[in-house]
């Protein structure tokens, strides 16, 4: 580790103003960073410590959610709202990880952890393009059962290792901004970057910008959501991929749908052309085959991970088809 | 006056450099080399600590000067006043362990899981997530230890301990 100074932040304010013009990073659980930091893939001089910032889960009138980013991962889960009207948060969130390191990471952290690429890790034995800009990609050739099939270049195939993100993504979550020139929202869809040519910049937040808040709109038919997670053991171990859903169907005809993707791309994936092509259709299973394939139409497998298109594509009709007959009481639709 | 933060009942001070890690604090600075270091990158659950006696933390991924102020729990505060905590007790009458080396982490980890059941917190195998209150069962232990790994496979002995515990808890 090199070294760094560490402070604490009071309150929002001052996280920003202490994180202002230096090489430095905001500190949360510290569950990826210390990590990181170890592994010298991250270099700070300066570690400002946001983990007593707000982290209260606060219901809005307008039905929607507001959690401080300093909330833990276990806070979320357990949290009665979040268990009752957004499911699958909780599903996301308890199939990651262990109960430890839940307890100790917070909302802000899981946003914006790096990938489990093992040659992005490996500095003394791999290229990577995001550790080193411009020095070439060993997983695109190499070892990528667990890297991307959508949203990859030729550049990098890494995957966003998160869970919690795959559900807050379908849920159409907001994210709470501020830095020392203010504050601003983003939808979570749109604050990871694809890689194309410069992999090594993974977001779209400026220098400096603090995660405050997160937000999740009200979605009457999300509590009914689930998360299913596919992993090589049944626990404590990423995704290989993963299915968040949520379906609202009236009459066999689907009103409205929510699809999210996890361990198939390099951000949590909205499959927004999945969804289009569910929308106003009869639920059945041809149809919700049909989305599936819509969605993974594109899919660019590698190597050793051509196993997660087909993966990916069965999980998500079971994850559709077993919403629609939970709705209607165990039968076919 | 110096920062600190307490182990096990006593107020020691946080390190000048940032960098130590809560277990290299506990191992190498107060020499309570009770807590392991299995992997030191959060995959093995062998440094589990306690803070504020119940919350399961893992010391190799927390920076000591993080946790100014509060109180952290190790496998060598766990006896009171000589006689072991039930956990401990019950981890050997189980045959809870075989070389020992995951033990430490398995017991401190497995009274923050009690406590994490006592408050209903779900887990990824529990069915109902509304319900107020979770069913205890072997798959729910499992599920809730898999921080915790034993490369000696004494899990079933580890089960047994901790559901013999509990058993005698809620009785
Ligand atoms: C063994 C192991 C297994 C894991 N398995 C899973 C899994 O199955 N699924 C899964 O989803 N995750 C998994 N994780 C990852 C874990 O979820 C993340 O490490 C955790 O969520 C990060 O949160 P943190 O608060 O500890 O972040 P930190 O490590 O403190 O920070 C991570 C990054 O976020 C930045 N940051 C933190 N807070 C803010 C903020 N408020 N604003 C701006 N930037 C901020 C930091 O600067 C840093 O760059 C695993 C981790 C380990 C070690
Ligand atoms: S996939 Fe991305 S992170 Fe992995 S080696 Fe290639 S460039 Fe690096
Ligand atoms: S030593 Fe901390 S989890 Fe392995
Ligand atoms: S008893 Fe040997 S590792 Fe668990």
């Amino acid at each position: 580790m090199n070294p760094f100074t560490y402070a604490r932040a009071a309150d929002v304010d001052d996280a920003v103003q202490l994180a202002a013009g230096s090489q430095a990073k905001y500190l949360g659980g510290g569950t990826n960073l210390v990590d990181l930091l170890r592994e010298t893939l991250e270099r700070p001089t300066a570690l400002v410590d946001v983990t007593g910032l707000p982290s209260a889960i606060e219901e809005r009138s307008d039905g929607s959610l507001l959690i401080g980013a300093a909330a833990t991962n276990t806070a979320v889960a357990e949290h009665h709202s979040v268990r009752t009207r957004f499911p699958m948060l909780t599903r996301a969130i308890s199939a990651g990880a262990s109960a430890q390191i839940r307890n100790m990471a917070t909302v802000g952290g899981n946003i914006l952890q790096r990938t489990r690429c093992n040659y992005f890790y490996d500095h003394a034995g791999s290229r990577c393009n995001k550790r080193s800009p411009g020095q070439g990609c060993d997983a695109i050739e190499g070892a990528n059962r667990n890297h991307a099939i959508l949203g990859g270049s030729p550049s990098c195939v890494a995957t966003h290792p998160s869970d919690m993100c795959v559900a807050l993504v379908a849920l159409g979550a907001v994210v709470h901004l501020q830095s020392t020139r203010g504050t601003r929202t983003l939808p979570l869809t749109d604050l990871h970057r694809l890689p194309e040519t410069s992999p090594d910049q993974e977001t779209f937040l400026k220098p400096g910008e603090l995660i405050t808040a997160v937000e999740i709109p009200a979605l009457p038919f999300a509590s009914d959501s689930t998360y299913r997670k596919v992993r090589d053991r049944a626990s404590y171990a990423f995704a290989l991929i993963s299915v968040a859903a949520a379906i609202d169907v009236k009459d066999d005809i689907i009103q409205d749908v929510r699809l999210a993707f996890g361990g198939v791309a390099p951000k949590p994936w909205r499959a927004w052309n999945a969804e289009a092509a569910l929308k106003g259709k009869p639920a059945t299973l041809e149809n919700f085959c049909v989305a599936a394939e819509a969605e993974l139409s594109d899919a660019s497998p590698l190597r050793d991970n051509g196993f997660k298109v087909a993966l990916t594509n069965r999980t998500m009709v079971a994850v559709l088809d077993a919403l629609v007959r939970e709705k209607n009481g165990g039968s076919n639709p | 006056m110096p920062q600190t933060l307490s182990i096990n009942g006593t107020d020691v001070p946080l390190p000048d450099d940032p960098r130590v890690s809560l277990l290299d604090l506990l191992r190498d600075h107060l020499q309570l080399a009770g807590v392991k270091k299995g992997c030191n990158q959060g995959a093995c659950g062998a440094c589990t600590v306690l803070l504020d006696g119940k919350e399961r933390i893992l010391s190799c991924m927390a920076l000591a000067v993080q946790y100014e102020g509060r109180k952290v729990t190790s496998i060598e505060g766990l006896a009171a006043n000589g006689t072991l905590h039930p956990l401990q007790q019950a981890f050997i009458d189980h045959d809870g362990f075989q070389c020992g080396y995951c033990t430490p982490g398995q017991i401190c980890s497995s009274i923050g899981m009690v406590e994490e059941l006592r408050r209903g917190v779900p887990s990824h195998v529990t069915d109902d997530l509304s319900a107020e209150t979770i069913a205890f069962s072997r798959e729910e232990i499992q599920e809730r230890m898999s921080g915790n790994l034993c490369r000696c496979g004494a899990y079933n002995g580890i089960i047994a301990a901790i559901s013999e515990t509990h058993a005698k808890a809620v009785r």
